[in-house]
């Protein structure tokens, strides 16, 4: 028997064995996301190439280290978030409530840095209209910090539900969902970081 | 489904440790294409591990793998070919 004939006789895992942790909703609501934040991404990376020295220049004069330390928060704040759904699939609802209770500290420590950052920018007199590059400074990471307000909301309603005991196995859609929402937060960042702060 | 705690451990602290790789990069100042392309793989492998794992897409059907790890490789793409353009010719 060849190789071709026995990769076909294997039978392939069957559907029911995948599945979308998760609502479905949230997952064509994360999708929406992802395409809006990569248009933003491309047409940062575009303007540059008609603008690099001022963006590089620019850029140079960034903070950094918040940004990293930012990363890292939310890099963490997900890590919770993860140790948190475990907990609640092995019936440890207080657990869960307090790996929660950590992803939102995460979460208000990545915030506390952000406005660090916007007082320190506005301060150089950096704003909408200062340059190319601030203007895509400033709104690609404010739309990104809006999400991850709606993202600490989200964790506060899933640390509510976790200290009712809302979530076990069987019944973690509702986590799952939520957890989904605050893993797109992350993702994004972990481009948004490099993209912005680092690569010149 | 959503693995062990070990591995989520695991997995934090490598991200972690290649968010220090990205940020000394940058506190170097090291510029050009070789060290954007390297930043890029960094940022496309801590994602992965955020999509694979994080958010359990491992699990899930196909379509929604191919459609997210898709949409970060696309991402990078079309940002290395605007880095490309703003090259020197």
């Amino acid at each position: 028997m060849n190789t071709a004939s026995a990769t076909a006789l294997t039978p392939a895992p069957p559907a029911a064995q995948y599945r979308l942790a998760g609502d479905l909703a949230i997952w064509i609501f994360i999708l929406a996301e992802l395409l809006a934040f990569g248009v933003f991404f491309s047409a940062y990376a575009f303007t540059r190439a008609h603008h690099v020295e001022l963006f590089d220049a620019e850029q140079r004069a960034l903070h950094r280290d918040v940004g990293a330390l930012n990363t890292a928060l939310l890099l963490t704040a997900s890590y919770f978030v993860v140790r948190a759904v475990q907990a609640a699939e092995r019936f440890a609802a207080r657990a869960s409530s307090h790996w929660l209770l950590g992803a939102m500290v995460c979460g208000a420590g990545f915030i506390v840095l952000k406005l660090f950052e916007y007082g320190a920018a506005f301060d150089q007199g950096v704003s909408l209209s200062s340059s190319p590059f601030h203007m895509f400074y400033l709104s690609l990471t404010f739309f990104h910090f809006m999400h991850v307000i709606l993202g600490m909301v989200i964790l506060a309603a899933l640390w509510f539900g976790a200290r009712a005991g809302r979530y076990q196995p069987g019944d973690m859609n509702g986590m799952e969902t939520g957890a989904a929402y605050w893993h797109m937060v992350d993702l994004v960042w972990l481009i948004l970081f490099p993209l912005v702060y680092v690569i010149h | 489904m959503h693995g062990s705690a070990a591995r989520a451990t695991l997995l934090w602290l490598v991200l972690v440790a290649a968010t220090l790789l990205t940020w000394a990069v940058g506190e170097r100042g090291s510029a050009g294409p070789h060290v954007a392309a390297l930043l890029a793989v960094v940022s496309c492998v801590k994602g992965g591990m955020v999509i694979l794992d994080f958010m359990v897409l491992r699990h899930a059907p196909p379509m929604w793998r191919a459609l997210t790890l898709g949409w970060l490789v696309l991402t990078w793409a079309l940002i290395g070919l605007a880095y490309w353009n703003g090259m020197p010719t």
